[in-house]
């Protein structure tokens, strides 16, 4: 900070430093840890026992390996995977036509939908969970991706149905009512003109579920017990009791399922940030 | 046909066709909504005054639930550690998230930068991030032995997750750390919509920075700031993730939180009723929460 004996200038604009020190203490905070998880997945347990946190001394990438078979990875990342595109699909017929028609069609009764769907993006599992898992138990749905699909399609719809109705309605509808004059249904005005045009809302729906799907853990735990049908993360649970404290296979796993994650987030970030933040309710 | 009878439809016949595409365009998101949501909400206010194993018949008991949750010490040790643990994140993640976002709307070099870096948390998934802090939290492998190694040994050994007096706030310390980074950017996209010239007129007042803070930066997010202490003491009253991952609300119960008790009484202990009751009264809590806030706006308060 300056000080008053400093010139004018200096006082009206102090330096920024101090600022920057701060925040990038908070940057160490948020990825050190990160940091942490990739050197000691390049270590033999021997190393983490000598070296707890520091960097390999020299790295090894069996981890990796020995991770990907006793993690049995080949099978959860597809279970994982069917379950993030399934929601993904289903959210955006959903929530799409939904929105579409509250934002379009002139549905009766849209405000009462709307507060409705706000207060089912904010109910708790708990009030709900209880009679959901014997229901499913008595449909067979329990243990099935299908089953664990429908629940992420209920849950993540009503948020993405809000999203993608606010995007809808800012768009114009000369387009539409063009189509209509040429005698389109509404179904073929939905997929051929207004789809092209809402794209990134869709994307945005379509990432923020997905996420969400991917990283799930309370009713993937509660509902797929078959180890074969586990997704990466109740599959990571078991697999970190298995190798309780090897710390260098549990951090390369770890990096298998966040991978994908990653690469994607810091590709699309700014969509992934606008995206969430505006689900904030749901955090 | 729809193309041949839009063409010849009177008005009011394309009305109604458009009003029945309406409807059936609703359709799905209402069938998984009613299935998932709302028919098991509503059948959990039937359970909670049940006796119900969750298999077969349940048997009609009146309030008697209600009145063994009353009378369950664990269940009002739990809702303490839910206190506690609102208390933090009331406190923690909020201070670091305004002083983040203060810190982020001062600068323009490199703010994208430090947007990223500290939402990173947020997009992995619980069970790694769990993971990642018992790793480094690990009493003998951890940071503990690290830091004893360079001569500071006061850590050595502590088992955070595994004592009766560490545990919650352990575990809290791993939740906030996914957490603050979003608190961050919730509080940065307010700040980056209050107007610049109250600064300017603050400055030319002669307000300091944390008078600036307090008189333009706090009214100026006030909305956002209470949105987020809402969603805070929601979640706090609901969490489950973290505690069921790393601690099972362990060692003794010294991490029990409501969530964990009742998906215990549920799964575990086959209670269904009496879970169904419980989390009958902590969804009726958070309603609460949401009823005074409304009221409160609706008495006038600015929030």
């Amino acid at each position: 900070m300056s000080t008053p004996a400093r010139g004018r200038r200096q006082r009206r604009e102090p330096s920024k430093f101090p600022y920057y020190i701060v925040l990038v203490l908070l940057a160490l905070f948020a990825v050190g840890p990160l940091v942490v998880l990739i050197f000691n997945s390049l270590k033999t347990n021997a190393e983490i026992g000598r070296n707890p946190l520091g960097p390999p001394t020299s790295p090894v990438f069996e981890n990796f390996a020995t991770a990907w078979t006793q993690g049995d990875f080949a099978t959860t990342l597809v279970n994982s995977t069917i379950l993030t595109t399934g929601t993904i699909v289903g959210v955006c017929v959903i929530a799409g036509t939904a929105a579409y028609a509250m934002a379009r069609l002139d549905l009766p009764g849209t405000n009462a939908v709307l507060l409705y769907l706000f207060v089912a993006s904010a109910l708790p599992f708990q009030l709900f969970i209880v009679p959901l898992f014997f229901l499913w138990s008595t449909l067979q749905l329990t243990n099935t991706l299908y089953g664990l699909i429908v629940i992420y399609w209920a849950i993540f719809s009503p948020f993405a149905t809000l999203l993608l109705r606010s995007y809808l309605v800012a768009l114009p509808r000369g387009f539409e009512d063009a189509a209509r004059v040429d005698g389109a249904n509404e179904l073929q005005v939905l997929t051929r003109v207004v789809l092209p045009l809402s794209w990134p809302g869709f994307l945005t729906i379509a990432l923020v579920s997905g996420l969400g799907a991917w990283n799930e853990f309370f009713f993937a735990i509660t509902f797929i017990q078959d180890q074969n049908l586990k997704p990466v993360t109740t599959s990571f649970l078991a697999f970190q009791s298995n190798f309780s404290r090897d710390w260098g296979l549990t951090s390369a796993a770890s990096l298998i399922i966040i991978l994908p994650v990653l690469v994607l987030f810091l590709g699309l970030q700014r969509r992934f940030i606008n995206g969430l933040t505006a689900g904030g309710l749901k955090g | 046909m729809a193309q041949g009878a839009a063409k010849s439809a009177s008005t009011g016949g394309l009305r109604r066709r458009r009003l029945l595409s309406a409807w059936l365009f609703m359709v799905p998101l209402l069938v998984v909504n009613l299935l998932v949501i709302l028919g098991p909400s509503v059948a959990t206010v039937y359970y909670s005054f049940t006796e119900w194993s969750g298999i077969g018949p349940a048997e009609w008991v009146g309030l008697q639930n209600y009145r063994d949750i009353v009378a369950d010490v664990d269940f009002w040790s739990a809702l303490l550690h839910n206190l506690i643990w609102t208390m933090i994140f009331l406190t923690v993640p909020i201070g670091m998230g305004l002083l983040g976002a203060f810190l982020l709307s001062q600068i323009t070099r490199f703010q994208m930068i430090f947007r990223v870096l500290y939402f990173i948390p947020y997009v992995i998934a619980s069970v790694v991030n769990a993971a990642l802090w018992q790793n480094i939290l690990d009493p003998s492998r951890g940071i503990g032995s690290a830091l004893a190694t360079v001569g500071i040994p006061f850590l050595d050994g502590v088992s955070f997750f595994g004592s009766e007096r560490l545990a919650l706030p352990a575990v809290a310390f791993v939740d906030n750390w996914h957490w603050w980074g979003f608190v961050v950017l919730l509080f940065l996209t307010a700040l980056q919509s209050v107007d610049k010239e109250l600064y300017e007129a603050a400055k030319m007042d002669g307000a300091n920075r944390w008078q600036q803070f307090i008189n333009v930066t706090i009214p100026g997010i006030r909305a956002t700031l209470v949105f987020v202490v809402l969603i805070t003491i929601i979640g706090s009253l609901l969490v489950f993730d973290y505690i069921y991952i790393i601690t099972q609300g362990g060692p003794a119960g010294a991490s029990e939180v409501v969530g964990t008790l009742m998906y215990k009484e549920a799964f575990a202990r086959f209670e269904a009723g009496y879970a169904a009751a419980m989390g009958l009264g902590l969804s009726f809590m958070s309603g609460l929460v949401i009823v005074v806030f409304l009221f409160l706006r609706r008495r006038g308060w600015e929030i």
